[in-house]
């Protein structure tokens, strides 16, 4: 019986080791096109940025190696004295707040809303569904729905007309703060549900029986969300945080099909992504593209690692 | 005094019951109002896609109209845009990807779930470490190469990179985690079969309800692709979707017909929220459960 045992041991030590190959085998496919369409593209990129390339009408212009000509270029005020990628930035991370913070704090209540035995809400399984439907939907349709509903002909100017509210036409694509607000809005839409099912599924991992104890010991629903549930949830809230802030900074599909791709009125919708685009078409300018997309990928990580630090740090002063 | 206490009980019940009921109607409030908001566009998409440009030209309506075939056939014959064929382009498209994403993504999972080798700790740490990389990063170097390699018009682009999905990956490695033991996978290996026919004939189905969601995810997310498929579409015949609705909103659209272009955005979210209606439960659970281990 042990020489058997023995033999089996033997045959399974040989195994894992003539097996290991497949596992090369396997993970190769997922490398392999990693490297080719992700990894190369992002040192191309990089490198590229160190380039004057791009094309003047048909005409090929460069690439001639130019330094950190392109980097000076995204920081020289125009004749009007603004720095365009700092007046982007500052659209792209503006709008994403507008629509972000509701979409937290509705989410969070949501949640608690859900999870709390003592209400007991019924049919759950429907609001779900109606609250994380918009997020599949087609971004740039969404946004074509957003622009024909709010035109100047569009069924929101007529209702708010045939209803006396406003007794002349609003246009909402003239306005900063109208076109600001429509694109949060249609953010805030299409992500609090997510969110939502994402507070949820962290409450519902905490366990039960801290919430008994405290309510036992007298503690009343509020001290239970501010002492036990929202510490125990921060690491979902900075991860929740971060991955919708990366996200807010690539918002693209809604602008550029709300705005024309213009983001009117004077580029104050015009955010980071679509400012990218802007230098892609027609003009493949690969310099100057590859030079906005290294400011993005810094200033992404830059403002990931200060929620994360300052989530982090507030995590432990409230645990105190 | 007994009675007394409990009276006194009893009323302080009776109040905590009404302010619980009186709470309990106030959020009910809000998740209708939010489900009116959420729908509220849906619901006037598909009101104005039954009215004809006339009809919309009189006035805000709460009801359907009668023009909604009138409305189909015009858009689904329009010329200048062609929804069939976006349609098609794009469902072509989506399907590969759904397809090849899943099942690379399960293949590089178990190569690392079933297998000791060298690096496989690398290799795990690796495709962890570039999940919080934004794809936009990489991107004008993609677009290049596809332009130097003269890719334009071509889908393939659009469906190759899909077999490096670094969240698929890692969401199929959690599943295998909790359902797959590897003895499943010694008996196959007892009964002859080889690793490869291992991997399709009795893995697969076990993680086929992962497969099923992160499918459904990966089909949804190809489909509503814009941002690199518009770089690329030039030609009129290769043009996916999102690129035909982002057409019609760079068109003059003051000389459109309103109860077509109602009638293309519709078509255009239309075949993704017949699948939702369907399978909302288990999206929603898929969503639940990525979270969890997430």
């Amino acid at each position: 019986m042990p020489r058997q045992i023995e033999e089996n041991i033997a045959i399974r030590r040989h195994r894992s080791v003539s097996y290991a190959k497949w596992g090369y085998l396997f993970i190769a496919p997922f490398f392999i096109v990693y490297i080719l369409c992700t990894l190369i593209p992002q040192f191309l990129t990089v490198y590229n940025s160190f380039f004057e390339s791009y094309m003047d009408g048909l005409k090929q212009v460069g690439p001639n190696y130019v330094g950190i000509k392109n980097y000076i270029a995204l920081f020289t005020p125009d004749s009007n004295g603004v720095i365009g990628i700092i007046k982007y930035t500052q659209n792209t991370l503006i709008i994403w707040i507008l629509g972000a913070v509701p979409q937290f704090v509705i989410a969070m209540l949501l949640a608690l809303f859900f999870t709390s035995y003592r209400l007991n809400i019924k049919g759950q399984p429907f609001f779900k569904s109606v609250i994380y439907l918009p997020n599949l939907i087609m971004a740039s349709a969404f946004a074509m729905l957003f622009f024909t509903l709010f035109s100047n002909v569009g069924p929101v100017n007529q209702l708010l007309l045939q209803t006396g509210i406003i007794d002349q036409t609003f246009d909402f694509f003239r306005s900063k703060v109208s076109v600001r607000l429509l694109i949060a809005l249609m953010n805030f839409l299409m992500w609090f549900g997510n969110t939502t099912i994402l507070f949820m599924a962290g409450i519902m991992g905490i366990d039960q029986e801290l919430f008994e104890s405290a309510t036992i010991d007298g503690a009343n629903s509020t001290q239970v969300f501010f002492r036990i549930t929202l510490p125990l949830l921060m690491p979902i809230v900075v991860y929740a945080i971060i991955t919708a802030m990366i996200g807010g900074l690539q918002m693209f599909d809604v602008p550029q099909v709300l705005t024309n791709r213009l983001g009117n009125p004077d580029r104050t919708a015009l955010t980071l992504v679509m400012y990218l685009n802007s230098y892609l078409t027609p003009s493949k300018n690969y310099g100057m593209s590859g030079a906005v997309s290294m400011y993005l990928f810094i200033i992404t990580a830059f403002l990931s690692m200060i929620v994360y630090r300052s989530m982090i740090r507030q995590g432990t002063s409230s645990r105190r | 005094m007994v009675s007394y206490v409990y009276l006194k009980h009893n009323a302080v019940n009776r109040k905590a019951r009404l302010t619980l009921s009186l709470y309990r109607a106030a959020v009910y409030a809000v998740l209708i109002f939010l489900t009116i908001l959420c729908l509220f566009s849906f619901y006037l998409l598909f009101v104005n896609s039954t009215r004809s440009n006339a009809q919309l030209q009189a006035g805000f309506r709460i009801l359907p109209q009668e023009n909604f075939l009138n409305n189909l056939v015009n858009a689904w014959n329009d010329v200048s845009i062609s929804i069939p064929v976006g349609l098609k382009n794009s469902f072509f498209i989506a399907f590969l990807t759904a397809a090849l994403t899943t099942y690379f993504s399960a293949l590089t999972a178990f190569g690392i779930h079933a297998y000791n080798f060298k690096g496989r700790n690398f290799a795990f740490v690796f495709i962890m470490a570039v999940m919080m990389i934004p794809p936009q990063v990489g991107a004008v170097g993609f677009i290049q190469i596809c332009f130097k390699l003269k890719l334009t018009n071509n889908y393939l682009p659009l469906i190759l990179p899909s077999i490096a999905a670094p969240i698929v990956f890692f969401y199929m490695k959690q599943y295998m985690e909790s359902v797959l033991s590897l003895e499943i996978v010694e008996a196959a290996r007892c009964d002859g079969s080889n690793e490869f026919s291992t991997f399709n004939r009795i893995v697969l189905p076990i993680i086929r309800p992962a497969i099923a969601v992160q499918a459904i995810f990966s089909f949804v997310g190809s489909w509503n692709n814009y941002f690199i498929p518009a770089l690329l579409l030039d030609k009129a015949e290769r043009k996916t979707v999102p690129i035909m609705i982002a057409q019609l909103r760079s068109a003059d659209y003051s000389k459109f017909d309103m109860g077509k272009v109602y009638m293309f955005i519709l078509l255009a979210i239309l075949p993704v929220i017949i699948v939702y209606v369907f399978l909302s439960k288990f999206i929603i659970k898929g969503v639940q459960a990525g979270a969890i281990k997430g």
